[in-house]
């Protein structure tokens, strides 16, 4: 038995689905941000993946690239979550709720 | 990555990480999704040491699971008891599909593709004995401006959340308040 780049590729997938299925189906603002840190996370797990097992990879480039774009990763994601979860606590404190079918309000 | 402990642990990590994710999409209370979602991050900072990528192991753990849960469990103290459910709205029934047939096209594309891919040794010989220094020395070097720029972009997010969550003094006056604004 061995572990390949495909194995690490079906988990990324399955997590990515799920997350989209999350961002995709709740009806709450957190839920919703919950299903984002989940799409990031397996996106995370791609880089990573291909910075270990690329071929393409001669000696010039380090292979610490991917890791290099996983940290912007993850500040983009810090950021993110901190603006949402501020919008989130908007929403509850202008309209009473944080149930996205009940903010309407900008639908055509 | 033939050894035994790393087939091991790639499969145990990864069953953990599907399932508490899985686990988050039908929970129905949200904050116990939450720990679901904090055990998902756990597992794929897993997923990350198996792949020698120690830094950004430890760094998920710090921010994934330490800062942004408690963020996500805040937001959920500050909105009242009865929206915290973690309830599925009609678009379930475009969004369930969606995920699962991206799921399997990903899986599909990885299973198809020849990858040019290291295996044995040669990934060996490309180990680093600690990412730390080579990732440091990337940022600074090679990175610099995307560093910092990402730099400005938390900035710009710290004052962006805190303008927006700021209270807004109601005056006797509206009009007064509303010139100043």
């Amino acid at each position: 038995m061995i572990i390949t780049l495909a194995h690490y590729l079906t988990v990324s997938g399955v997590v990515f689905g799920i997350g989209i299925a999350i961002a995709l189906s709740k009806r709450n603002v957190i839920a919703v941000l919950m299903g984002v840190e989940l799409m990031l996370n397996a996106s995370n797990l791609v880089l990573l993946s291909f910075s270990r097992f690329g071929g393409i990879y001669n000696s010039e480039i380090a292979p610490v690239t991917g890791h290099v774009f996983v940290v912007f990763v993850l500040t983009v994601a810090a950021a993110e979550a901190a603006v949402a979860l501020a919008m989130a606590v908007l929403m509850y404190r202008n309209r009473e709720t944080v149930d996205l079918d009940r903010i309407s309000s900008m639908r055509w | 990555m033939e050894s035994l402990g790393i087939v091991i642990a790639f499969y145990v990590l990864s069953a953990i990480t599907i399932g508490s994710a899985l686990a988050v999409f039908l929970l129905r209370n949200l904050v116990h999704a939450i720990v679901l979602l904090v055990l998902a991050f756990l597992g794929m900072a897993g997923l990350f040491l198996t792949l020698s990528a120690d830094f950004i192991a430890i760094s998920q753990i710090l921010i994934y699971a330490g800062a942004i849960s408690v963020l996500l469990v805040f937001a959920v103290m500050l909105t009242p008891l009865g929206s915290r459910d973690n309830a599925n709205s009609l678009y379930i029934n475009i969004g369930v599909p969606v995920g699962f047939l991206i799921s399997l096209l990903i899986g599909f594309m990885a299973w198809n593709t020849t990858w040019d891919e290291l295996t044995g040794n040669a990934i060996k010989e490309r180990d680093f004995s600690d990412t730390i220094r080579e990732i440091g020395n990337q940022l600074l070097d090679k990175h610099l401006l995307s560093f910092e720029v990402a730099s400005v972009l938390l900035l710009f997010a710290l004052i962006g959340a805190i303008i927006l969550v700021k209270e807004v003094k109601k005056e006797k006056d509206d009009l007064i308040t509303e010139s100043e604004n």
